[in-house]
C-alpha cells in the first residue's frame, strides 16, 4: 500500500525541510509551519465567523481572541516539550484523570441532572475532569500500544479495551453521552492505526450496532431519547426540542449558494438561530456566507486533517504517530458530529465547531492537542 | 536484534502509513458526505429554506377597520368609536404571571372580576403572542403609573383601541343593540367561512343585537395588513409594507333621536313602547321600549351581577317590547275591523246596530259585554269607532265571518314580520281556522270571531306591527315596508317593495271617511281620546284601545282599583297624522296604563307634535 515515493520521503526526512528558511527556524521552534498558518487561518476565520454569530457583540470577539492567545501560548509550550515526557507522564495522566472522574461521581457538581464538575478549592475555577481525560486516554493507550508489538496481539488489545472503557463509563455515568463516545473513539482510534486487524474493527463496529438498542433501552436517559426522537423527526415539537435544528436547516437552507452577506443572515441577526455562537455557528456561515463559504471552511478542515495525518504518518516513534494519528481523526470527529448535527444529519449532542465555536475550554484544549501533534513530529531523538 | 528492529521499525511505517491513508479517505468522504449534505440544504432546498426564513422574519398582521357610525336621519351620532386604553398581557412573554397581576393589582387595581375576564379571554383560542386584555378604560393616572415601571412589567402593555360608545345610552339601546367580544361561538361562526374569517383576523367586537347584528356585514368594514419585520421573540423591528384596512360603511337610520328621547322621557318609570313611522317612507322614526338598558355596559363585558340584576329585574329590561311584545291590539283594531266588514259588505257606514250593553249570538246564552255596561245606544260605525263600540264590532265581525275577517286584516301586516331590517321582531298572531287547530285550541267558535271583533282574544301584535298597519291605513293601503336603514355613506338605501301587495278598496272613499271617524276619537264629544283636544296642534286621526291582561269573569265586577298594579289594563293608541297628508303613523303602548286617553294618547300625542312642529319649525 505504502508507495515508494512516499518511503523515500520519510527515509530522507531533512529533505522536507527546505521548502524555506522560515521553515526551518520554526522546525526549531519545534513547530509545523503549514499547519500553524492553517491554525491561523482558521482561528481567524472563526473569530470574524463569531462576531456575526455572537450579535455582533465584539466583547465575545476579544474573549475568544484572548482564548485563541492562551491556546496558542500553551501550543508553544506543549510544542516544546519532548515526547518522551510525555510517554512518561502518560499512564499517570490517565490515572488522576480517572480518579478525578470518580471525584466526580461522588462529590461532583452540574445542573440538568448531570454531574460534570468538580469544584476546587479557593479561587481555582471549576473544573471539568472529563476535558482532562480527552487528552490523558489517548495518551496512556498510545502509550501502552507503543511497547506492544505491532501489529498488536489479541491479548494486548483486550487490555487497552479495559483502559478504554474505565474512563468511558465513568463520563457514561454523570451522564455524559457525548464526550464519552468522542473519548472512547479517541482511544480506538490509537488502535485502529497501531494495526488492529480489520476482521476485529468489523467485529467491534458489529457489535457496536447490535448494542445500540441495548444502549437505547437500558443506558440511555430520557433527554437523551428526546434527543434522538427530535433528530429522527425534528418537525414532531417545532416549538420545543425540535426548534433548534428547524431553525438551523432553515439557516443553512435560505443562505443558498451565495449567501445573503456578511451580517445579513436573517436567520442569525434576528435570533431566530440558537446557539448561533456556540454549537450552531456554522448555521451562520452557511446562511451568511452560502455553500461557497462552506466548502471553504470545509477545504480548511479538510487541509488542517490532512496535514496532522501526514505528519502523523512522519512522527520518529510509534508512540507519536499512534497519539497524532488519534488525535488529528478526533479533531475530525469533532468536526464532522457538529456539522453533521446542524445540518440534520446527526442528532443534536453538544459538540462545539473546532476553533470556531465561542469557548474558552474547547480552544485552548485544542490548541494544546496541535501542540502535542507538533512536539512528536518535530522532536528527533538523539541517537 | 537492531536489524530485526530497523525492520520492525519500516513495517510499523508501513503499517501506519496505510492506516492514516485509510483515514484520510475516510476524513475525506464524510467531509464530501457534508458538502453534499450542505448542497441538497442550500441549493436542492433552498427554495423552501428561503420561504421559511422569509415567513420566520416577516409577519403579516392584521389591522382592524373603524366600524361604521351610526347617525340618526338629522346626523346626529348615535354610535362611534372613541378611544379607550386597555392594559393588555402577553402571557407567552409574562415570566411569573401571579407575580405581575399581583404588582398591576398594586399600581391599578384588579378586580376579582377583570381576573375572571382575564381568565376568561386567555382560555379562548387565540394567536400566540397575542395580548389580552386584563383591564380597560385606564385613566392617564393608570397610564402614568403602568409606564413607570414598564420595565419591571415584562409582557405588560397599554394597548389604545377604539371603542364603541353609544353616547345616548339607554334611549336607542334595543333598536341600535350593541357590539361585544367575539365570543366562542361568535368565532366558530366567523371560522367557518374563509372570507370572514380574514375579515375578522384582527377584529375583537362583533354586533351582537339590534341594528349593529343586522348590519354587521357593513359596519365591520374590511381588514387591512401590515408586513412586519420582527425578530425570533415576537419583536417588532420595522414595518415593511402596510394596506390600510377599509372602515365599515357609516349608516343613517330614519330614527330621530328628537322623537326617541322624547319618547324615553314620556315612558319614563312606565312599561311600555312607541314605534313611530313616517308614512310616505316606511321609515322607522322611533324605536323605542322602556325600560331600556346601558349598552356601553356590555360593549367592554357586563359583570355577572349586573347581568344578573337586568335579567332578573320585574321590568324585564332587556326585552324589546317594541319589537318582540306581543298584545291583544284591543280596540286599535276597530278601524281595520270596520274596513274589513266594510269590504265585506257586512256594513255600511249607515248602517246601525242598537247596543243594550251587551251582544249574543244566536242559540248561545253567553253575553259579550260592551265596555259601556249601560250600552252606546243606537250606533253606526262611525259612532262605533268614535266611542270604541264592542256590540257594533261583535256584531259586525261576526256577520263578516273569520274567512273574511283575516285575510283583510292580514293585507296589513298583522300576523307576520313586515319589517326589512329590524332583526328582533316578532310576527304575532293574527288566528283563524287553519292556525286555531294548528296550535291544538280546536275548531274555530263564532265566539272567536265576535272576540277578534274588538281585538281580543287569540291576536297578538307587536307595537311595530301596530304602527305598520297604521302607517299602511294612513298611506290609503300603500305599502312600504318599514325599515331603519336610510342611507350607507350617505347613498340613500332602497329596498325592495316586499312580497304584499297595495290594499285597494271597492269603495276608495271608505278610507277618507274612516279617517274621519277617527278624527273624531279626538275631536268627537264623546270621542275615547278627547283629552288629546287641549293640545290639538296637528290634525290627529287615532284610535284607543285597552287591552286586558287577564280575563274578567263574566258578570264579575270590574275594580281597576283591586287589582295589583301590574294586572291593570294595558293602554293602546294608535294614531296618524296630519289627517290630509299622513306623515307620522305612531303606535303607542303603556303597560298596565289603564286608560289609554289618558296615558298611551298623549304619548302620541307629544311624539307627533314634536315631529311636525320640528319639520315646520
Amino acid at each position: 500500500m505504502a508507495s515508494t515515493d512516499f518511503s523515500r520521503t520519510v527515509s530522507t526526512p531533512s529533505q522536507h525541510h527546505t521548502f524555506d528558511r522560515s521553515g526551518a527556524f520554526f522546525a526549531r521552534l519545534h513547530i509545523d509551519l503549514i499547519l500553524l498558518l492553517l491554525l491561523i487561518a482558521l482561528a481567524t476565520t472563526g473569530l470574524a465567523i463569531l462576531y456575526s454569530g455572537s450579535g455582533q457583540e465584539i466583547g465575545m470577539v476579544k474573549r475568544q481572541a484572548v482564548h485563541f492567545g492562551i491556546g496558542t501560548l500553551l501550543l508553544f509550550i506543549t510544542a516544546q516539550i519532548p515526547p518522551r515526557l510525555y510517554q512518561l507522564i502518560a499512564p499517570w495522566a490517565l490515572a488522576v484523570g480517572t480518579l478525578l472522574l470518580v471525584g466526580v461521581l461522588v462529590a461532583g457538581v452540574g445542573a440538568k441532572g448531570a454531574q460534570r464538575w468538580l469544584d476546587l478549592p479557593g479561587p481555582l475555577p471549576r473544573f471539568q475532569p472529563s476535558e482532562l481525560v480527552k487528552l490523558a486516554l489517548p495518551l496512556a493507550v498510545a502509550w501502552f500500544m507503543a511497547k506492544r508489538p505491532v501489529p498488536p496481539r489479541f491479548r494486548d488489545l483486550l487490555q487497552a479495551l479495559v483502559i478504554i472503557f474505565i474512563p468511558t463509563i465513568l463520563i457514561l455515568k454523570q451522564p455524559d453521552l457525548g464526550t464519552s463516545i468522542l473519548i472512547s473513539t479517541s482511544g480506538l482510534l490509537v488502535l485502529f492505526f497501531a494495526g488492529m486487524s480489520w476482521l476485529l474493527i468489523f467485529s467491534m463496529i458489529g457489535i457496536v450496532a447490535a448494542m445500540a438498542p441495548v444502549m437505547w433501552f437500558f443506558v440511555m436517559h430520557a433527554y437523551q431519547k428526546q434527543r434522538v426522537l427530535t433528530f429522527l423527526n425534528p418537525e414532531s415539537d417545532p416549538l420545543g426540542s425540535g426548534w433548534n435544528i428547524i431553525q438551523s436547516k432553515t439557516a443553512i437552507g435560505s443562505g443558498g449558494i451565495h449567501g445573503k452577506g456578511y451580517l445579513q443572515g436573517t436567520q442569525s441577526q434576528l435570533e431566530f438561530l440558537p446557539e448561533s455562537h456556540t454549537d450552531f455557528i456554522i448555521a451562520v456561515l452557511a446562511e451568511e456566507h452560502g455553500l461557497i463559504g462552506v466548502c471553504l471552511l470545509l477545504a480548511l478542515y479538510a487541509l488542517i486533517i490532512l496535514r496532522c495525518l501526514y505528519i502523523s504518518s512522519r512522527c520518529e516513534t510509534l508512540f507519536g504517530r499512534l497519539l497524532s494519528g488519534s488525535m488529528s481523526v478526533t479533531f475530525f470527529i469533532y468536526v464532522f458530529v457538529n456539522i453533521g448535527m446542524v445540518s440534520g444529519i446527526l442528532p443534536v449532542v453538544g459538540v462545539p465547531l473546532p476553533l470556531v465555536s465561542y469557548g474558552g475550554t474547547s480552544v485552548v484544549s485544542l490548541l494544546l492537542g496541535f501542540g502535542l501533534i507538533m512536539s512528536m513530529y518535530t522532536h528527533r531523538q538523539r541517537k | 536484534m537492531w536489524e530485526q528492529s530497523i525492520r520492525d521499525k519500516a513495517y510499523e511505517r508501513r503499517l501506519f502509513r496505510a492506516r492514516a491513508i485509510v483515514a484520510a479517505v475516510l476524513v475525506v468522504s464524510a467531509l464530501l458526505t457534508l458538502a453534499w449534505r450542505m448542497t441538497y440544504l442550500q441549493v436542492t432546498l433552498h427554495e423552501k429554506y428561503q420561504d421559511l426564513s422569509e415567513n420566520n422574519r416577516v409577519k403579516i398582521r392584521p389591522i382592524a377597520p373603524n366600524r361604521g357610525l351610526i347617525y340618526d336621519r338629522n346626523g346626529i351620532l348615535l354610535a362611534e368609536n372613541i378611544p379607550a386604553y386597555s392594559l393588555t398581557l402577553v402571557p407567552e412573554k409574562v415570566d411569573n404571571l401571579q407575580e405581575t397581576l399581583a404588582f398591576l393589582d398594586e399600581l391599578v387595581g384588579v378586580s376579582e372580576r377583570d381576573l375572571e375576564q382575564f381568565e376568561k379571554r386567555s382560555s379562548y383560542r387565540r394567536r400566540p403572542y397575542e395580548p389580552v386584555v386584563l383591564r380597560q378604560r385606564l385613566s392617564e393616572e393608570e397610564i402614568a403609573a403602568i409606564m413607570v415601571n414598564r420595565f419591571y412589567l415584562p409582557g405588560v402593555d397599554v394597548e389604545a383601541q377604539l371603542i364603541r360608545h353609544y353616547p345616548h345610552g339607554d334611549a336607542f339601546a334595543h333598536v341600535l343593540g350593541y357590539v361585544g367580544r367575539i365570543n366562542q361561538r361568535d368565532q366558530e361562526r366567523i371560522e367557518d367561512d374563509e372570507e370572514s374569517q380574514r375579515r375578522y383576523s384582527a377584529t375583537s367586537h362583533i354586533g351582537k343585537t339590534g341594528i349593529e347584528r343586522r348590519y354587521e356585514d357593513i359596519l365591520h368594514g374590511d381588514v387591512g395588513y401590515e408586513r412586519i419585520e420582527t425578530n425570533a421573540r415576537g419583536r417588532l423591528l420595522r414595518t415593511m409594507q402596510r394596506e390600510n384596512p377599509k372602515p365599515g360603511t357609516d349608516l343613517t337610520l330614519h330614527l330621530d333621536s328628537r322623537l326617541q328621547l322624547l319618547a324615553a322621557e314620556l315612558l319614563e318609570g312606565r312599561r311600555g313602547a312607541v314605534v313611530a313611522i313616517e308614512v310616505e317612507t316606511g321609515g322607522i322614526l322611533t324605536l323605542y321600549s322602556n325600560p331600556g338598558y346601558d349598552p356601553n355596559a356590555f360593549v367592554t363585558g357586563i359583570s355577572f351581577d349586573d347581568y344578573e340584576a337586568l335579567t332578573s329585574s320585574l321590568d324585564k329590561p332587556l326585552f324589546d317590547r317594541a319589537t318582540r311584545g306581543t298584545y291583544p291590539p284591543a280596540s286599535t283594531l276597530k278601524p281595520f275591523v270596520g274596513l274589513a266588514a266594510l269590504e265585506a259588505g257586512s256594513t255600511t257606514w249607515n248602517y246601525k246596530v242598537r247596543d243594550p250593553g251587551w251582544f249574543q249570538l244566536e242559540n248561545d246564552d253567553r253575553f259579550y259585554r260592551d265596555w259601556k255596561r249601560e250600552g252606546h245606544g243606537v250606533v253606526d260605525l262611525e259612532m262605533a269607532v268614535v266611542e270604541s263600540c264592542d256590540t257594533y264590532f261583535y256584531d259586525v265581525a261576526v256577520k263578516t265571518g273569520i274567512d273574511d275577517l283575516t285575510p283583510f286584516l292580514g293585507q296589513f301586516g298583522f300576523g307576520r314580520d313586515m319589517s326589512v331590517d329590524v332583526i328582533s321582531a316578532v310576527s304575532g298572531i293574527l288566528p283563524d281556522r287553519d292556525w286555531k287547530r294548528a296550535t291544538g285550541r280546536g275548531p274555530w267558535y263564532p265566539g272567536d270571531t265576535v272576540n277578534l271583533g274588538i281585538g281580543q282574544g287569540f291576536m297578538a301584535v307587536t307595537p311595530l306591527q301596530l304602527a305598520t298597519a297604521t302607517a299602511v291605513l294612513a298611506n290609503k293601503g300603500k305599502w312600504e315596508v318599514p325599515r331603519l336603514l336610510a342611507a350607507e355613506d350617505n347613498v340613500p338605501t332602497e329596498f325592495p317593495h316586499g312580497d304584499i301587495p297595495d290594499i285597494t278598496l271597492k269603495d276608495p272613499s271608505d278610507w277618507d271617511r274612516m279617517f274621519t271617524a277617527m278624527d273624531h276619537v279626538i275631536t268627537g264629544r264623546h270621542g275615547t281620546a278627547r283629552a288629546l283636544r287641549a293640545n290639538l296642534d296637528f290634525p290627529i286621526a287615532g284610535k284607543t284601545g285597552t287591552a286586558q291582561v287577564v280575563g274578567i269573569e263574566q258578570d264579575a265586577e270590574y275594580d281597576s282599583e283591586a287589582l295589583q298594579e301590574r294586572l291593570r289594563d294595558h293602554a293602546w293608541f294608535m294614531a296618524f297624522s296630519p289627517i290630509e297628508k299622513p306623515q307620522i303613523a305612531i303606535a303607542v303602548i303603556v303597560e298596565n296604563g289603564e286608560s289609554s286617553g289618558r296615558t298611551a294618547a298623549p304619548i302620541a300625542q307629544s311624539i307627533i307634535n314634536e315631529y311636525l312642529g320640528g319639520a315646520e319649525g
